[in-house]
């Protein structure tokens, strides 16, 4: 018998890849393209739409081409994708009416303080589930409706149609202006601020406050099930494959990480670092810092819901010891130098670039070395940017255990910074709690590949996907450590108020 | 004793005329200043730029490439090493269903640097750090067998016998000798330069990893060798350009 197989689409920031997965979950054939990054003024950040659906058409015919020779067939396909990010285009010729503002964009930094000032301001954290900020999608589609000529206009009459990038593929891939559906996952719906995120239904008032009309709007589906028939891949012959699968990036590897049960939670350390909690199918309303948001939903079953913590820089701090300050010539060098001394020599690297996000929320903080004396050298400098990354582990998953009064039985970790082992170490230790990395380190397209196939019953349930997660290396506490790490965490907690109070309007 | 090698006195003349040029000169400048043939003179050059000792711009202009630089830095940063061969170690373990370890030379000891659990969920430590026995080990041998400095020390005549073999070969295996019941294969992995870096291997039961006439399992082999290319790939080895230890010793 044919093996067979799910084809994952992950979408991302800087690139879209296509990875096909057997049911082992292990990966089979892995295509990647970038896309250009638009900077048209400063603090925009932008994608063409069209070169991303060009990217998704070309890497998704390779990878299939590559398992065609092995008999295989493809029985589904998954979409992951970067949150956020925002498109708008004619459904009736296909073509974008702006290009895509992506979710680091801050052009609507203004729009969003004159709505936070509004009166009525209060529904959208009450119904969305997330205070108004310029993070979330919404903003972003108000902003093309007034500032793309005849926009608001042109999707009043019905001509225009909105999507994040998992809507904007899915319509594509489905036939575009020849049939295409328009839909959209509730993990994606949920970051748009205009979803009720109790019914996962679009919010009449949410769409009144934001002034976006409802004719626009995807219409909102489960993460697992059908979406429709992608019949627009082209170079392996006539079979359509079903896409059965959606997922937010960050929820795709909470999925992919098999976090099925509430209080399992899974940490992505790449440029920044996101972690995200199972609570369950009870909404946890969040009051330190944390988001509550969609973890993922199967079709014809209740919505299963996350605490997201979001910190902007992880990763980026070791870049910027290498670019910035010169003092390693890679990124993994980090270890080996920070193993050069014993501990910090009592200095703390707050890494607040752009301000700081989850749990504090402070766009105003700088960035901050303290603890400086003469004893410092660059190996302690290299111990506290690996720190720093820790630390702010701790501050998320302490606001989160506050929020959900969940226990967290293990952290599952993935993304590039998993190699370093004296950083896992540290997590595992300020924690108090183990830390595990699977064997798949893919955990995004792992996910959307899951979502997919469970839909279409390559695997039965998500206690078989459980089974197909594998550790490949664990760090447990050392409770020494641990106790003296918990002991050092008010001077964390210090360096972080310097750090707000820095950045805070003076004289 | 054997005579001077010309052309890598060739050579050796042009990466000092490059070195001096600060990167404004083409292959007819660089034949003139060396009086070389300009054809032989690009052939010496294609044949630098191949092993990254020279490279060119667009113009055309020859400068010392990165290969050269490394040169004096040839140490290779075992955490820069671990994060190379990381998916390739995973989709090892995951493969075979067997842990993985990537291991280098300290001095004289062989020391773990990278640790892949066996993927079955049971209680596994990491033991990155670790040293290893370098005459009991797939991991040591591979390493002993490879070694730059061979001749100067390691272990006897026999043993010696089984190193030329595992060059020839181009894989080491174990059989109990280390760890009661556990048998193991390891293969080189060559960076940019061809030389041998960290020997990468699996080890599990004896009777997984070898069959019943004591054999390793061809199929284990193949991925271990597949592997073990793969992160040489990763870390700018380009086939058998320069085949350092085919050679025997």
């Amino acid at each position: 018998m044919a093996e067979r197989y799910v084809l994952a689409i992950d979408q991302g920031t800087t690139s879209t890849r296509a990875i096909v997965f057997d049911r082992a979950g292990r990966m089979v054939a892995v295509r990647q393209r970038e896309h250009r990054q638009w900077f048209p003024r400063p603090g925009w950040v932008e994608h063409d739409p069209m070169e991303i659906w060009a990217n998704t058409q070309r890497t998704a015919a390779q990878a299939l081409r590559d398992v065609a020779a092995s008999l295989g067939e493809v029985v589904a396909l998954g979409i992951a994708n970067q949150r956020e990010t925002t498109v708008v285009w004619d459904r009736a010729t296909g073509r974008p009416v702006t290009r895509a503002i992506v979710w680091q964009d801050t052009r609507t930094a203004e729009l969003v303080s004159e709505l936070c000032a509004r009166p009525d301001a209060g529904i959208v954290a009450e119904r969305s589930g997330m205070d108004i900020a310029g993070y979330f999608a919404g903003p972003r589609l108000r902003w093309v409706l007034d500032h793309v000529p005849r926009a608001r206009e042109r999707a009043e009459r019905g001509e225009l149609l909105f999507g994040t990038m998992e809507t904007w593929l899915v319509w594509n891939l489905t036939g575009g202006p020849d049939g295409g559906v328009h839909v959209t996952d509730v993990t994606n719906a949920s970051r748009t601020s205009l979803m009720d995120v109790r019914t996962c239904r679009w919010d009449p008032e949410l769409l009144d406050f934001f002034d976006v009309p409802a004719v626009l709007l995807p219409e909102i589906r489960p993460s697992v099930g059908q979406l429709g028939v992608a019949t627009a891949l082209s170079g392996i012959g006539s079979r359509a494959i079903p896409i059965t699968g959606a997922l937010g990036d960050q929820q795709a590897a909470l999925f992919g990480q098999a976090c099925f049960a509430p209080g399992e939670a899974k940490c992505t350390y790449g440029t920044g670092s996101f972690l995200l909690q199972n609570t369950g199918t009870e909404l946890v309303r969040t009051r330190s810092g944390s988001i509550s948001t969609v973890a993922y939903q199967l079709a014809g079953e209740p919505v299963n819901y996350a605490l997201e913590g979001s910190v902007a820089v992880a990763g980026a701090l070791v870049q910027w010891l290498r670019d910035g300050l010169g003092l390693i010539t890679t990124a993994p060098e980090v270890e080996t130098l920070a193993r050069t001394v014993e501990d910090n020599g009592g200095c703390y690297v707050v890494p607040a670039f752009s301000g700081l996000l989850a749990p504090h929320w402070r766009g105003e903080a700088r960035g901050m070395v303290a603890g400086l004396t003469s004893y410092v050298t660059k190996g302690h400098l290299a111990r506290a940017v690996l720190e720093a990354t820790g630390w702010q582990t701790r501050d998320v998953v302490q606001a989160m255990a506050a929020d959900s009064g969940l226990a967290l039985p293990a952290l599952r970790v993935d993304g590039g910074m998993t190699t370093n082992n004296l950083l896992m170490q540290f997590v595992a230790d300020v924690l108090d709690t183990p830390v595990v990395r699977p064997m798949v380190g893919e955990t995004v397209s792992l996910g959307a590949a899951y979502a997919a196939g469970l839909a279409v019953g390559l695997w039965a349930d998500v206690e078989t996907l459980r089974r197909n997660w594998h550790r490949s290396a664990q760090w447990s506490p050392v409770p020494a450590r641990a106790a003296q790490l918990t002991a050092e965490y008010p001077t964390w907690e210090r360096a972080v108020a310097l750090s707000i109070a820095w950045g805070a309007p003076y004289g | 004793m054997p005579g001077t090698v010309q052309s890598i006195e060739r050579a050796a003349a042009i990466l000092q005329v490059v070195a001096g040029s600060a990167g404004t000169l083409g292959v007819t400048d660089i034949a003139a200043a060396v009086g070389l043939a300009k054809t032989t003179a690009h052939s010496l050059l294609r044949t630098l730029l191949g092993v990254g000792f020279v490279e060119q711009d667009r113009q055309g202009h020859y400068s010392l490439g990165p290969g050269l630089l490394r040169l004096g830095t040839s140490h290779l940063d075992v955490n820069e090493l671990r994060s190379r061969a990381s998916n390739w170690a995973d989709a090892l373990a995951s493969r075979s269903g067997q842990s993985v370890r990537l291991a280098t030379l300290d001095g004289p000891q062989v020391v773990v640097v990278h640790h892949v659990f066996r993927p079955d969920d049971s209680a596994q430590t990491l033991d990155v750090g670790a040293a290893l026995p370098a005459d009991r080990t797939a991991l040591g041998r591979v390493l002993a067998a490879f070694a730059p400095h061979r001749s100067t020390r390691g272990p006897q005549d026999a043993g010696r016998a089984e190193l030329s073999t595992v060059r020839t070969r181009g894989w080491a295996t174990e059989h109990g000798e280390h760890l009661a019941g556990t048998g193991g294969i390891a293969a080189p992995v060559r960076g940019s330069t061809g030389l041998v870096v960290a020997a990468l291997g699996v080890t599990g039961p004896l009777d997984v990893v070898l069959d019943r006439y004591g054999q390793p399992r061809a199929r284990l082999v193949a991925m271990v060798l597949e592997a073990a290319q793969a992160v040489s790939r990763e870390l700018g080895w380009r086939g058998q350009r320069v085949a350092v230890g085919t050679t025997g010793g």
